[in-house]
């Protein structure tokens, strides 16, 4: 007779087949099982967070940097509605997480037992997928389909739901099937004849504009590298999304800098005056996109993207690839170079004259900004940790706000998996605890979270853990004592009503590192500020940096409300002459 | 452009909506009707009429028609949505006119009174295939087969003659002609 395992087991099985070696969590009443068993499984190691939500966040910021999908263990009713938050924030990033939650036993469910919820109803509408199991029978192979849910495809967040009964029955253990199709959802169709048709387009045109996302990060460092052949071969200028920072050399001179909302003035009059668009692995977000019927008139769109409901979804495209990011390029790259055929001269000379006006607009220099010599501006704060942690292979995670659209415009990433942040769900308190992760999957490398004070409050505890496993993260926080991004919404819509924007009682950042046992340091003067950072990133251990920024600065350029991409706001001078309208005030 | 101080963008000029009919072949498995229903209503689709049952008992598959509305982007949109959910197997639209499709809803009719009057209700539903499920002296339960729109209008008809109670099911469709949705 095969040997029979508990569904504790069998959980820790399949972790073991799928090569996990660090899971998040929390333990609680419904998964005390699975942490019995924790012991006997010395390959798996347990972080241990401060909050559930924690959890969710590290294992997105272990996922985002490593390339492998996150593993969360979390016990049953408020261990899983905490982690709701995490899940969804994967979900819109499209981060592969894997959720194990604990949940009562079979025979209470539906009781409004102690610690119960309804965690598959709860998480159906921010993981790709989820299951409760009710059969101790189908445990491995549910585990295993976890796995490949969420890391095929489009990735995303899974959640298993395992009533604590199930953890206690006793059942064969399944190896994980060998490529089984998941009827028909993975997604490489394209074909060769859209290649072709790709090709023609990269012939005719004479003011292209390549806008990669998120999705070459996805598709891995292979992707990254037949972008960067593409770029060369095509000698287009390219822009990038927020979370696409990085698959693309930011300080190569072919690449315009980030786009949209906070985007540079030469990236989005490109994007704006181009006849010929491609968009590569990301999705027209709206934070992108700026008003619909005014988004980048004149120009053939192509979209390259792995989910087919990505396409056509906001923006209709003339030419649409379903397909891995790394296959297509891949592709392309090998058609275009069979096609040259020894002749090395490419359309560049068409698009000289586009590269001229694209000039142009960098003549603005929009990213610029007044600097002090009395206080530290936040930007200037986030280029010289730029240019002092350049030469380390640092990786910089983010909460959300001013300081996100800064450390996006000013600190430039050369490669992916380098720049952890929360886009599409935007959460407040995402930077602290993905630094956490980022730092278990890169126990040598430096960590940064840039943060700004106000959300760096709301996953706090976490500090917690990174003392408990000595994980020398870096908390740079831009502290202006206001939601800044908040205030400058209000600033700019709402006559400066600052209602609740500022905080009246901010902690005392130094007497809280002291207190977590980690080491606080303060810059308040931008003479000591290079000093300090240094002491930041030569100091062996969790670090809480508290860099007094100027209160008052607000993030530029910016595109407005009701404004399409061609009519950005620059700074503070040019801001006089381009006064929000009340009718533009919607889109911001 | 209309005012408004949120963070994102108005609503541009909106296209027509047209009346679909989604049919979806799914894991007959717990919660695959909530992740349906979950897509629509998460998404801000609309479900005019939904009807599900279990047409393949060996391999558990049940198939669900959904009545609903929307433009062509957005029909577009539920469609590969709903291709994504990992329990569908395939997804197949049809416009309403489309006349290779034959689309029908049944509806159980509860009709009390005189005689005369509930004489003038069979009459009325003669040509939707009429079936009298159960009579008494003062009560008939009566069954009939048509359109979506049919039923509507005769439902409205039958109330002053004495339709104390309605039960209708969603839509259900079946192409025409040998061929079968792939």
């Amino acid at each position: 007779m095969p040997k029979l395992y508990t569904g504790a087991e069998i959980v820790f099985k399949c972790l073991e087949d799928q090569k996990v070696e660090h899971i998040f969590g929390y333990p609680g009443g419904a998964v005390l099982p699975i942490y019995d068993e924790l012991k006997n499984h010395t390959s798996i190691k347990h972080i241990l967070v401060r909050h559930e939500q924690g959890a969710g966040h590290a294992a997105e910021g272990y996922a985002r940097s490593s390339g492998k999908p996150g593993v969360v263990l979390v016990t049953s009713g408020p261990g899983a509605t905490n982690v709701v938050t995490a899940l969804t924030d994967a979900y819109m990033d499209s981060v592969p997480l894997v959720c194990i939650s604990g949940q009562v036993p079979t025979h209470l469910i539906g009781t409004d037992a102690f610690q119960e919820c309804d965690t598959t109803g709860i998480t159906r509408p921010c993981t790709k997928h989820n299951w409760l199991v009710k059969d101790i029978n189908d445990l491995s192979e549910i585990m295993h389909e976890a796995f490949k849910v969420a890391t095929t495809g489009r990735p995303g967040p899974v959640l298993v739901d395992i009533p604590k009964d199930i953890q206690f029955a006793k059942a064969k253990y399944k190896k994980p099937k060998k490529e089984k199709k998941l009827n028909g959802k993975s997604n490489n169709k394209f074909s060769q004849k859209q290649i072709d048709q790709l090709i023609d387009l990269l012939k005719n045109t004479k003011k292209p504009v390549i806008y990669s996302g998120g999705g070459v990060i996805n598709s891995g460092p292979k992707a990254s590298d037949a972008l960067r052949e593409f770029v060369e071969l095509t000698g287009f200028p390219i822009t990038s999304t927020l979370q696409g920072l990085g698959a693309y050399p930011g300080d190569d001179n072919q690449f315009l800098g980030m786009l949209g909302m906070h985007g540079t003035y030469e990236a989005n009059n490109a994007m704006h005056d181009c006849d010929l668009l491609i968009n590569i692995g990301a999705r027209f977000d709206d934070r992108i996109t700026g008003k619909i019927d005014e988004f980048s008139p004149n120009s053939k769109k192509v979209h390259i993207d792995i989910d087919p409901s990505s396409i056509n979804k906001i923006i209709k495209v003339d030419l649409a690839i379903v397909g891995d990011v790394t296959k297509v390029i891949g592709k392309v790259n090998k058609t275009i170079l069979k096609k040259k055929n020894g002749h090395s001269k490419s359309n560049k000379s068409n698009i000289a004259k586009w590269w001229e006006q694209i000039q142009k607009w960098r003549g603005k220099d929009s990213l610029n900004f007044v600097n002090s010599n009395d206080s530290i501006k936040p930007q200037h704060a986030v280029q010289r940790l730029y240019e002092l942690t350049k030469d380390k292979d640092t990786y910089v995670t983010t909460e959300v706000g001013q300081h996100q659209m800064w450390a996006a415009q000013h600190y430039k990433f050369n490669k992916p998996n380098r720049w952890m942040t929360s886009g599409g769900l935007g959460t407040m308190g995402y930077g602290l605890p993905a630094a956490v992760g980022v730092q278990i999957a890169h126990p040598e490398k430096l960590v940064v979270d840039i943060a700004g004070e106000a959300s760096v409050l709301m996953t706090m505890q976490e500090m917690s853990t990174a003392v408990q496993y000595n994980l020398p993260i870096k908390i740079f926080i831009l502290n202006n004592q206001f939601m800044g991004m908040v205030r400058q919404w209000q600033e700019l819509l709402h006559e400066k009503n600052y209602s609740e924007s500022y905080s009246e009682a901010l902690p005392d950042f130094l007497k809280m590192a002291e207190a977590y046992g980690c080491k606080g340091i303060k810059a308040e003067n931008p003479s000591e500020l290079d000093e300090k950072i240094q002491e930041m990133i030569d100091y062996k251990g969790p670090v809480i940096f508290d860099c007094h920024v100027d209160p008052n600065e607000n993030c530029f350029p910016m595109i407005p409300s009701g404004k399409p991409h061609n009519q950005m706001i620059l700074g503070p001078n040019d801001q006089e002459e381009n006064k929000i309208k009340g009718k533009g005030k919607a889109l911001v | 452009m209309p005012k408004s101080k949120s963070a994102y963008s108005v609503p541009t000029k909106k296209e027509k909506s047209d009346t679909y009919i989604f049919v979806v072949w799914v894991d007959n498995e717990a919660g695959v009707l909530a992740r349906v229903v979950g897509l629509f209503s998460g998404r801000g689709y609309n479900i005019e009429s939904l009807a599900v049952a279990e047409v393949d008992a060996v391999k558990n598959i049940s198939r669900i028609t959904i009545v609903t509305t929307g433009t062509p982007q957005v029909i577009d949109q539920i469609k590969l949505q709903l291709a994504k959910l990992v329990p569908v197997h395939k997804v197949a639209e049809f416009k309403r006119e489309d006349k290779n499709v034959i689309f029908k809803e049944m509806a159980l009719f509860k009709i009390t009174g005189k005689k005369k009057k509930m004489e003038k209700c069979l009459n009325a539903c003669k040509k939707f295939d009429l079936v009298i499920l159960d009579e008494t002296k003062t009560s008939k339960v009566i069954q009939i087969t048509a359109l979506r729109r049919e039923i509507d209008k005769i439902s409205k008809k039958l109330k002053p003659w004495g339709l104390i109670s309605a039960s209708r099911t969603g839509a259900v469709a079946m192409t025409r002609g040998a061929k079968i949705f792939n």
